[in-house]
């Protein structure tokens, strides 16, 4: 009989280790998977993990990873501060869709205007947007002590109404022969967001994401917000002791996630999706979460996260066209992703003991 | 008798059926909380019971193997929740939401090729004279087996947390994981069976959406009807019968804005279908605000796991 016995302190190795066993085991699992349903694993494997890095067009897939990698780190990285403390943000969708409205809005109102100033507007629009989203829970959880849990993934599904009525409504093209979706950002220069180095699929958003990567890592180990970010998930009485304001925290990490959601929302819809439309949101606000915990709510390591789930995202598309393997197959092979990770955490924290009975 | 081009008895009645698949969810989840375990993954049982009840009524043409098939479809994918967090001690609120990413993941690849079918229909349940009485008649009478079942698992769960001594145990399992281990009582089996319990009861519900309710198979087909049976749970304060109310106030609110959209309301659309999430959040500030009132009746261990050690 095996037993688990709780380790004095977390193994290092295995808070390291255990991020690329779930990989792998996902590799194994959804590899079986994808066999049952009649594809060739290493096939599939291989297009997913390998192609878009090294195969025949990775020149024009490895942009693509960063068109994807970007706001998945973006947002990713504001979930971790607040998981790390034990708030949980995951209406991200949500803080997504209205960041990428507001941003939107500023910038269609004073179409077509050419001014350096539209595209940092947008931005400060789009955070603000992400952050007044994430507000409502906060301040519900700080004044009524309401769920943010529940609260922020009701509001996904209002911001989605919300964009339905930007996109046949107040955002509409007026020059779109009735088509529903917003003017392309793409034919208006002053507010678009372009690739910066052709063929790199770097934009605005990577770099932002990258700046957000160093900061909130500085702000996680040098600064005494980040170390009361950790002690109230780690020791949430030590915290109090610690004189940690428990409402303040919940109000701070709820608008940084908010905020640097609304931000890739911005940047995705000025940039690679171009325009409001009904669709243009494909899910990164929950796959994101998945991110945070593939990189340990670690910044560098979400980094690294962004760019594996990239890399499934740009792989499905590949398996998809080129093997027929459904989409929805990628979407499995995600959420298997964050199972064993949940799972194989054990080893950080328990050793296992063989035992003699029960 | 109308209100605005809305019969206020076919409003009723419809607000039942629309109700039923929240209530089931909602009752699961329930047992699972009063067992101590938060289940964030109800929106994923859902839509695994959803597709797995489609599947199996298509191909056995019975609706009801299609129901059980969606209680075994949920509890399934509830048992990868229990051993993720029993046994691996993983976090459960994390562990909820990879359960719903998951199962709705797995029912879009299960279900590709079941878009545009129609399942076998449930029928009303009683003989149809019945149904003509005036009133009572579709409010009482009129419904499919499903929609009674509802009403008694909900006296049932009462009746059992509240009076048998297997309520008693799930009960204090979810207020002292660490008493009732030292009564001999096995925490974690317990839990495993509030847990299979609770994903059961979410997958008979999502059935009824792809059998009844709608009827056919569309990807993503709950839409948030997981996430409503969590809220209801915290607005019936953990208490079965407030748990039938909740559900049917939300069921009437969803019926209601339909009608109002069937009806040519001036209210545009959009703002009419966002009003049952909308009313979800208010509900849930108004429960927890009064001094946490519902928050005392929150079971004590919620959310935590147990790790014997002795």
């Amino acid at each position: 009989m095996l037993r688990l016995e709780k380790r004095p302190n977390p193994s290092r190795f295995w808070l390291y280790a255990t991020p690329v066993v779930a990989v792998v085991l996902t590799m194994v699992f959804g590899g079986l998977l994808f066999a049952l349903m009649g594809t060739n694993p290493f096939a599939v494997i291989r297009t997913i993990f390998w192609d878009p890095l090294f195969g025949e067009f990775a020149f024009y897939l490895r942009g693509q990873l960063l068109v994807k990698a970007g706001p998945l780190i973006l947002i990713a990285i504001g979930l971790s501060l607040g998981f790390r403390a034990g708030i949980w943000n995951i209406g991200a969708e949500g803080q997504y869709i209205m960041g990428a409205i507001c941003g939107a809005a500023v910038g269609l109102a004073v179409y077509p205007t050419e001014n350096r100033l539209i595209f940092p507007l947008m931005i400060l629009a789009g955070a603000f947007g992400g952050w007044a989203w994430a507000m409502i829970p906060a301040i519900l959880k700080t004044r009524f002590n309401t769920n943010e849990i529940l609260v922020s993934l009701m509001l996904v599904y209002v911001a989605q109404t919300i964009l339905a009525k930007a996109s046949t409504g107040f955002l509409k093209n007026p020059e779109g022969m009735g088509f529903p979706g917003s003017r392309n950002f793409s034919g208006y220069p002053a507010a678009a967001n372009p690739e910066l180095i052709a063929g790199s699929g770097l934009h605005w958003g990577g770099v932002a994401a990258l700046i957000v990567a160093v900061a909130a890592w500085v702000l996680l180990s040098r600064h005494i917000i980040g170390f009361q970010i950790r002690l109230s998930g780690q020791a949430p009485r030590a915290a109090r002791f610690h004189g940690v304001n428990p409402s303040r925290l919940v109000v701070l990490c709820m608008g940084l996630s908010g905020a640097l959601a609304g931000l890739a929302g911005l940047f995705e819809v000025t940039g690679p999706a171009g325009q409001i439309s009904i669709d243009f949101n494909v899910g990164y606000g929950f796959t994101a979460i998945i991110v945070a915990f593939l990189g340990r709510l670690n910044p560098i390591g979400i980094v690294l996260a962004g760019v594996l789930m990239a890399l499934t995202y740009v792989g499905g598309e590949m398996a998809s066209t080129n093997l027929r393997l459904p989409a929805a197959a990628i979407q499995v092979f995600q959420g298997m992703l964050l199972f064993f990770l949940l799972g194989v955490d054990v080893l950080t924290n328990y050793r296992i003991r063989m035992a003699k009975g029960g | 008798m109308d209100f605005g081009g809305i019969n206020p008895v076919i409003l009723i009645a419809s607000l039942m059926v629309a109700s039923v698949p929240i209530l089931l969810a909602a009752l699961g989840e329930l047992v699972t909380e009063k067992a101590g375990v938060l289940n964030l993954g109800v929106e994923g049982m859902m839509i695994m019971g959803a597709i797995c009840g489609f599947i199996t009524a298509v191909h056995s043409g019975s609706p009801v193997a299609g129901f059980v098939g969606g209680a075994l479809g949920g509890a399934a994918l509830s048992l990868v929740f229990a051993f993720v967090t029993q046994v691996l001690l993983a976090n459960q609120v994390a562990t909820g939401l990879a359960l719903t990413l998951f199962g709705l993941g797995l029912s879009s690849l299960m279900g590709q090729n079941y878009n545009g079918i129609k399942p076998p229909l449930t029928g009303a349940l009683l003989p149809g004279f019945l149904r003509e009485i005036p009133v009572v008649g579709p409010i009482i009478f009129g419904h499919d087996w499903m929609v009674y079942l509802s009403i008694l698992l909900v006296a049932a769960v009462w009746w059992v947390l509240k009076a048998t001594r297997l309520g008693l145990i799930i009960r204090a399992v979810g207020e002292s994981h660490e008493a009732a281990h030292a009564l001999g009582y096995r925490v974690r089996l317990i839990r495993l069976g509030a847990i299979a319990f609770g994903g059961a009861l979410a997958g008979l519900g999502g059935a009824y959406i792809s059998l009844v309710r709608v009827p056919q198979w569309v990807d993503g087909i709950t839409a948030g009807a997981g996430w409503i049976a969590l809220a209801i749970v915290v607005f019936a304060s953990w208490k079965p019968w407030r748990a039938l109310i909740g559900a049917y106030l939300f069921g009437g609110i969803t019926v209601l804005q339909l009608n109002l959209q069937a009806a040519g309301s001036r209210i545009p659309v959009e703002y009419l279908s966002m009003s049952p999430y909308l009313v979800t959040i208010l509900v849930l500030v108004i429960m927890s605000s009064g001094r946490g009132r519902a928050a005392l009746n929150a079971p004590a261990a919620l959310g935590q796991n147990f790790h014997a050690t002795r």
